[in-house]
């Protein structure tokens, strides 16, 4: 503890310079933005795109009341805006799932092989990521569409009699995010199976535990936080995804990334709905996230 | 939407000869698939000016993307008619002062006093089409002439029908469809609109743009919305399409080059225009995008299967077109409700 102690005392008057980078970056990058965005959120929108620097509501009002079509029926709660929230996390938590099942499994047996092959392991699963999001994207959607490999293989040995109909469905845009975030899910998780004591296991099968109630018991509440950690890695991107929906949904359904856009670049042109649609997910997802965080902390001091 | 970053990816730099002895950039804004890379390397021969070109995929994204910052990045964009009166009163386009184009006098007669630009202040003609859609004939075989087949699909046409994925021609269509103006403020007739969209979307797989021919190619859908050209260039690659006029009526366009306000490089804007205004060079866009120019003296360079085309040649009896009309804001706000409940 000694040399720790020193080193610490030595930094000392250097620490706010030291961090003065870190600040400067969250500075520049996270809080002026957002301020920004709040900011923007409050103002009056401008006809076709922009605002106008006076203060209103209009924003907050229209994603909470329905006012009708015309803006002048007494208001009632809007059900379109929350329905594509709800849609949005929907999506996102089956993404999250599918991610996890086959993520862990596939970090358990990365991180279960011998020292030197895991790097080649690792490699392999981001080999794909090397290519850019959208063309993969696109690819996926070249795959699955209806007159694409997969079913014409399918169809041509019979195995079905219909094309699977995948293209343009929620399933489509399950399986994009999917393939777009499982390394998110992966990579946490294979950490922290890695740094895993596995002498622990074989105490539990010593014990007569089996195989099962080792991992249930055993491994899996120690990669917990691996595993907490891919899922907000997969979850959160996912929630505000609109490449996916658009290509492999047909831009049909909305989804709360795809809301968002339309209001900047797309015939909506309202910048002030735009930005409160974007606190309004970003408060949800640090609501999320603190009463995550409050969780650990009591694990911990339990 | 994603197209954008396909988009913004797709910037096309003209390299070789012209290189050695740049003349300075141009810096155009233009849709997708709509100018040969051959025409844009020919004007970089001939005036050593380096091009360079971004896309978009509807108006109302060219117009966001000006508006959002990217003004007194690009020197020309291409807006439809529509646009170019919205994009003057937001006060986006440079007037073009008489005498700065030495070509204008090439520009057909009937597209001069243009009521999106009365005496072409602003715009010069790029390209001329319909907005209407083509459908399989391995699929259907039935009467293609009404706008039924989009907003109330016979059965065998359920689900397979694509949509242009652009507000403007969507409800401009449904208007002619229900007989209503366009930009009406009479509420039934907004009512109607809506309960027509709604009923609609039931039946439609998807909204895409810059996939409206691929997917009609790949027969991943039966039916698509589609511009007239591009209608053309899906048969060309393979589609058994016929492309209707429906007897409600016809939206028609007309894609103009603008100088767009605090241009970089004025004076190559200005070569670049009047380069377009040379029968041979837009002959060269007519015989890429299958659309129609609007500069005289163009017969000559064009294909010679232009002239047959049927996404070309309406019917005698075809309805006459309707433009695409900017509405005001109070209508327009209700055309964005209206447009986010189909796509909600």
């Amino acid at each position: 503890m000694e040399p720790v102690y020193h080193q610490k005392r030595a930094f000392d008057p250097l620490r706010t310079w030291l961090l003065l980078p870190s600040w400067v970056v969250i500075g520049v990058f996270l809080l002026i933005p957002v301020g920004l965005m709040l900011l923007i959120s409050f103002m009056t929108k401008e006809f076709r795109g922009g605002v106008i620097w006076e203060l209103s509501l209009a924003a907050y009002d229209q994603f909470l009341f329905d006012r009708g079509l015309f803006g002048d029926d007494p208001p009632t709660i809007q059900w379109t805006y929350i329905v594509i929230f709800l849609r949005s996390i929907v999506q996102a938590t089956i993404a999250t799932i599918f991610c996890l099942i086959i993520g862990f499994p596939t970090a358990y047996f990365i991180a279960t092989r011998d020292p030197k092959n895991r790097t080649f392991w690792i490699f392999l699963v981001t080999v794909p990521y090397w290519v850019n999001l959208l063309i993969r994207t696109v690819s996926l959607k070249f795959l699955i569409r209806d007159n694409g490999p997969i079913n014409e293989f399918l169809l041509s040995f019979g195995l079905l009699s219909e094309p699977l109909g995948l293209i343009n469905t929620n399933i489509a845009v399950q399986l994009g995010l999917f393939y777009s975030y499982l390394p998110f899910m992966v990579l946490p998780i294979y950490a922290s199976v890695e740094r895993f004591n596995f002498t622990y296991s074989e105490a539990a099968a010593d014990l007569y535990a089996d195989k099962w109630s080792t991992l249930r018991r055993i491994v899996f509440p120690n990669v917990v936080p691996g595993i907490a950690a891919g899922c907000i890695l997969v979850f959160i991107p996912s929630l505000g995804a609109f490449i996916a929906p658009d290509l492999l949904g047909g831009a049909k359904n909305f989804m709360i990334g795809s809301l968002i856009e339309e209001q900047f670049k797309g015939n909506a042109g309202n910048w002030p709905f735009g930005a409160a649609a974007s606190m309004i997910l970003l408060t949800m997802v640090l609501i999320a996230l603190l009463l995550y965080t409050r969780q650990q902390a009591k694990g911990e001091v339990r | 939407m994603l197209k954008k970053i396909l988009v913004v990816s797709a910037i096309v730099l003209t390299l070789g000869a012209s290189s050695s002895f740049a003349q300075g950039k141009l810096s155009i804004y233009h849709w997708f698939e709509y100018i040969p890379q051959e025409l844009l390397n020919k004007f970089s021969e001939e005036t050593g000016i380096e091009v360079t070109m971004d896309t978009y995929d509807s108006n109302e994204t060219l117009l966001a993307n000006l508006k959002a910052g990217k003004l007194g990045s690009f020197d020309v964009a291409v807006p439809g008619d529509y646009m170019v009166s919205i994009m003057n009163s937001e006060g986006l386009l440079d007037e073009i002062q008489p005498g700065e184009l030495s070509n204008m006098g090439n520009i057909q007669s009937q597209w001069m006093d243009v009521s999106f630009d009365p005496g072409r202040k602003y715009s010069i003609p790029y390209q001329w089409g319909s907005t209407s859609f083509s459908v399989s004939r391995d699929v259907f075989g039935g009467d293609i002439r009404t706008m039924g087949i989009i907003f109330d699909p016979p059965d065998e046409l359920k689900g397979k029908i694509n949509v242009l994925d652009s507000q403007g021609e969507v409800i401009a269509m449904a208007s002619l469809y229900l007989g209503i103006p366009q930009c009406t403020s009479d509420r039934d007739q907004l009512q109607a609109l809506d309960e027509l969209l709604q009923g609609a979307k039931e039946n439609w797989a998807s909204f895409n743009s810059d996939g409206a021919k691929d997917v009609l190619v790949s027969g991943d859908a039966a039916v698509g919305m589609i511009w007239n050209g591009f209608g053309a260039k899906a048969r060309a690659e393979g589609a058994n399409i016929e492309y209707s006029y429906p007897r409600e009526g016809l939206v028609v366009w007309m894609d103009n080059v603008v100088l767009l306000k605090d241009a970089p490089n004025r004076e190559n804007a200005l070569k670049f225009m009047d380069f377009l205004l040379e029968p041979e060079n837009i002959a060269a866009v007519t015989n890429y995008a299958r659309y129609s120019a609007g500069v005289e003296g163009v017969d000559e360079f064009l294909d010679a299967d232009l002239k047959s085309q049927p996404e070309s040649v309406p019917p005698a009896d075809a309805p006459a077109g309707s433009f695409v009309e900017p509405c005001d804001e109070e209508v327009q706000v209700v055309y964005n409700q209206i447009w986010t409940r189909v796509k909600q």
